[in-house]
């Protein structure tokens, strides 16, 4: 190559050429880039479809995101009120946050332009502090790019009919690696925690469970609940109602994590072991325990532990209460419980069996001995129905079957069985019949959507063969000459909508009366409770309001000294209700006697 | 007469250092004696922060150790996590990952065609490269929703397929891209100017070279057809049809040369992914970020970044965070130990452009 190469002189001026070209560059401000589809802005969140679960805030790698109160957003059932606030100068947008949001409400804009004088602006709520921005969404996520795991890991379970063939449990329950599996699901958000009514520490326990310490886990169930396997096996979990996946997914099976860590530990002394209970030093205070379900229990427990001396009086021969006599064995078996009560009394919690209050011992007797008296006598008194031929023989309520079944007998039904109602009380009464040969019915005045029993309740009769039939409102219990149930008259019903706003009600329909040929009729409407062993002083004191005791905050009913739980104090009716107020009434009995 | 030696800081913040860093130079007269390299004013710490983070909050961080090339640190980490977890990675995924890694090359190579000419005083190429680049970052932006920080290849995949039409905006780029490589050619390597200033200038010795640590387009103007993708082949590249080409020169103007001529493979290769892409999904989900725990255990995984290989040693104690995470790039040598040795004898006016020559990244020095 020679020193004065020509071409390679003039070759680059060739670059003039580009001269007359228009330029590519977009002239800001009098031109905007238009971004893309996925562009990652600034975000918007859409203030309706967010929980405030918090899941950004954890995810954000800056620290840029915190929850914060915003107004008119109140909150309430799986919704904490809180709003992610996004420090826009902390804020990458690697969009980890929109990738993680479980409802999909958080996303970016194709806004890239913020501009401020005032240093504190920076600090925006998305969705508060642009309104606007719900129309230039662009990175988003879907349920399949999402990172939440929206699926659950299915329970297996017996099949339908293997199952009527016994009272083997139906829930097999997850594995080991099915549990770790299914608690890695969680995103810790605790919006569970806010609705259990014992506020138990959900995200903890499944963290434990998902980090594979199980004993941990165990540990952290017993904290505020001792029948954690119970609640694994039959509790109605309001918790996975308001849990963040089920708002694109299926909720984290909950109960059943709850019931696999409880359930590594087989017998009470393991429990003990690993539960390894700090007990304090006796105090010489007594409390007396009326009745022994989970609310008595509960209370039992936790006071005894604090070195509380305890009598818990149960009128039947075991202990658990509704937990024990109500619920079929296929869902709660006797062993569980027995494992349970055994690790109580291992803790000092004293049961006397077969005493009856008001038969067997006075409740003045009771009340005088003791410091303290918890009651927690549940609904035991099943509802009338209200029709002709109830008396009949064959017509029984569901509370009496489940208890002679539970009790190792076995009712005559015949073959051919009607259920009336759609709680899990009928469901439990139709499910057992069917275990017992029977054919099964269900009648309820309402839609199947509209039953209160739990929904794996209601499919679980369904595979195991059990016929339901909403809308259908029953008339007459139909008798031969020796007053023995041979059919049921019934009208179908159309549900119509309620003027005042309410749920629809069910009309019966003129002319669709029909009746079945059955040989039993089992009456499932609900129960009260029996109050017919308080003196008369006590109730005096003690104000009952429709079938319910009264009480205040810390569970004590007017009378000093005595404080209920359970199903004949709160309206939820249910296990861990009722576990939260025994909890509850040993904080109170504690602070009443104590400091 | 001997002159008496003065001493220059060039950086931290100069025009013609790539990013921030400084070269304390000792001159007699117009001819560097000694060179001395300062790093640390751009030290954020990332190895470190990423211990601090779990694995998917990590993924965020990388991308930051390469502000002109990104895209070769988030393939690593997520190849190196992949690795240890033993995470299949979807086929789509792979190729999608490929056509990254040399859509990212080109990007890089256009900042670089900027750069080299910049610190001679060429200053039309800035100008266009720099322009161009952009086309490229436009398909980012619209593939991943990012122009600069892609955030896009991630454990287990990539995060989004292809948008709709992607593809033939990406055969227009490169088709654009092509016929600018003309106009380059003019203006650059067809240059006298260019050739003189770049010929004989940061000689490497050749015998030296590996023994130096010397990678990427430096190492093959040397002479040494040493590539990651023919050596050590990941993604896809075994299916790919390419050449990687070789000069003897070991300076600057071989270098450039390298350059220009990977230039048109990636183009090539570019074309290539996008016609023989297979359908179907992209990416492996991975469980629930906030308890995802990756086995015990560590890999070494590398790439060939435009700058040369660019390895990931990543540790994993079983936990939710890694336990340690090495980031082993060119820069180190190019930047640091290298250029303080070819500097020496060379003209202040050429400090700036030896060092693009090299492809320096600070920020990946101090990661």
């Amino acid at each position: 190559m020679a020193f004065f190469d020509i071409k390679g002189l003039v070759t680059p001026f060739t670059a003039l050429t580009q001269l007359g070209k228009a330029p590519h560059t977009v002239t800001f401000p009098y031109h905007k880039k238009e971004t893309a589809e996925r562009y990652r802005g600034l975000h918007y969140n859409n203030l309706e479809e967010c929980i405030g679960c918090g899941n950004c805030s954890t995810i954000c790698m800056n620290e840029a995101i915190d929850m914060i109160h915003v107004d008119g957003v109140e909150g309430g059932k799986g919704d904490s009120g809180l709003r992610p606030r996004v420090d826009n100068g902390r804020c990458c947008w690697c969009a980890l946050c929109v990738e993680v949001c479980p409802t999909g409400s958080l996303n970016l804009t194709k806004e890239y332009i913020y501009v401020t004088p005032d240093a504190d602006a920076f600090l925006w709520t998305p969705g508060v502090s642009n309104p606007e921005g719900k129309e230039i969404i662009s990175f988003n996520s879907s349920v399949e790019t999402s990172l939440g795991m929206y699926n659950r890991i299915p329970m297996p379970e017996l099949e339908g009919k293997e199952r009527i063939k016994s009272f083997a449990e139906v829930m097999l329950y997850y594995s080991e690696k099915e549990a770790r599996e299914e608690a890695t699901r969680c995103i810790s958000c605790g919006l569970c925690t806010e609705v259990c009514p014992a506020h138990m520490h959900i995200p903890e326990y499944i963290n434990a469970i998902a980090k594979g310490d199980d004993n941990e886990a165990i540990k952290i169930i017993y904290d505020n609940n001792p029948l954690g396997e119970l609640c694994g096996k039959v509790c109605t979990r309001r918790c996975e109602d308001v849990c963040a996946m089920q708002v694109r997914g299926d909720a984290v099976a909950i109960r059943w994590l709850k019931e696999y860590a409880v359930g590594r530990a087989e017998t009470a002394d393991i429990i003990k072991e690993i539960v390894n209970p700090e007990i304090k030093e006796p105090n010489g205070f007594k409390v007396g325990i009326v009745g022994a379900g989970p609310s008595g229990l509960t209370a039992g427990y936790y006071l005894a532990l604090k070195g509380f001396d305890v009598t818990i009086y149960e009128a039947n021969k075991y202990a658990g209460g509704m937990t024990m006599y109500g619920i079929p064995k296929y869902r709660l078996p006797m062993e569980s419980l027995d494992k349970q009560i055994d690790y109580m009394k291992s803790i000092g919690v004293k049961i006397e069996f077969n005493t009856k209050v008001g038969k067997d011992i006075t409740f003045d007797k009771i009340y005088n001995s003791h410091d303290a008296v918890f009651v927690g006598v549940g609904f035991q008194v099943p509802y009338k129905m209200g029709i002709k031929g109830e008396e009949a023989v064959g017509a029984f309520p569901a509370v009496n079957m489940l208890f002679d079944v539970n009790n190792g007998k076995t009712p005559d039904i015949g073959n051919k069985v009607v259920v009336i109602g759609g709680g899990n009380v009928a469901i439990d009464g139709a499910r057992v019949s069917r275990r017992l040969g029977a054919e099964v019915t269900i009648m309820y005045r309402r839609r199947v959507v509209d039953m209160p029993a739990d929904w794996e309740e209601i499919e679980g009769a369904e595979h195991e063969g059990v016929e339901i039939m909403p809308q259908t409102i029953p008339v007459e219990i139909i008798t031969d000459e020796n007053n023995k149930v041979k059919a049921i008259k019934y009208l179908k019903a159309e549900m119509v909508a309620d003027d005042k706003g309410g749920r629809p009600r069910p009309v019966p329909i003129e002319g669709s009366e029909t009746i079945m040929e059955v040989s039993s009729v089992i009456g499932a409407i609900g129960q009260e409770a029996d109050y017919a062993f308080f003196t008369e002083e006590a109730l005096k004191e003690i104000e009952i309001n429709r079938g319910r005791m009264v009480v205040d905050e810390n569970m004590m009913t007017g009378m000093k000294g005595v404080f209920a739980g359970g199903d004949a104090v709160n309206r939820t009716a249910d296990a861990i209700s009722a576990i939260a107020d025994g909890y509850k009434a040993c904080k109170a009995i504690e602070k009443m006697l104590i400091k | 007469m001997r002159e008496k030696a003065t001493t220059l800081y060039l950086g931290p913040q100069h025009p013609g250092i790539t990013g921030n860093m400084m070269i304390k130079l000792k001159v007699e007269g117009d001819t560097v004696v000694k060179a001395e390299t300062h790093v640390g004013y751009l030290h954020r710490g990332f190895e470190k922060l990423m211990e601090r983070r779990n694995w998917l909050q990590s993924f965020t961080i990388v991308c930051r150790i390469c502000v002109p090339e990104p895209d070769p640190n988030e393939l690593n980490y997520s190849r190196a996590v992949e690795e240890i977890e033993g995470r299949a990675v979807p086929e789509r995924a792979e190729w999608i990952r490929t056509m990254m890694m040399e859509l990212s090359r080109l990007a890089s190579y256009l900042l670089w065609f900027g750069g080299q000419n910049g610190s001679s005083g060429l200053y039309t190429m800035p100008q266009w490269s720099v322009g161009d680049r952009d086309y490229i970052l436009d398909l980012f932006e619209e593939l991943t929703g990012g122009r600069v920080y892609h955030m896009y290849i991630w454990p287990g995949g990539v995060r989004r397929d292809l948008p709709d039409g992607f593809a033939d905006k990406v055969l227009q780029t490169m088709d654009y891209l092509e016929k600018r490589l003309k106009k380059y050619d003019d203006l650059m390597f067809a240059n006298t100017i260019f050739q003189k200033r770049a010929q004989g200038i940061g000689w490497i010795d050749p015998k030296k070279a590996v023994e130096w640590g010397v990678v990427g387009p430096p190492l093959r103007a040397a002479g040494i057809k040493s590539d990651v993708r023919i050596d050590d082949p990941y993604l896809i590249y075994d299916k790919l049809d390419f050449e990687v080409p070789t000069q003897t020169g070991s300076d600057v103007w071989s270098r450039a040369l390298i350059r220009r001529f990977e230039f048109e493979q990636s183009i090539s290769m570019v074309r290539q992914c996008i016609e023989k892409m297979p359908k179907g999904e992209v990416y492996n989900k991975i469980p629930n970020p906030m308890k995802w725990t990756i086995p015990a255990g560590d890999a070494y995984v590398k790439a060939e970044s435009a700058r040369g290989e660019f390895g990931y040693y990543v540790v994993s104690d079983g936990s939710d965070k890694p336990r340690r995470v090495h980031v082993k790039g060119p820069a180190y040598v190019h930047g640091v130990t290298l250029l303080e040795r070819i500097l020496v004898g060379a003209n202040i006016a050429d400090v700036s452009f030896i060092m693009n020559s090299l492809g320096t990244c600070p920020p990946e020095i101090e990661r």
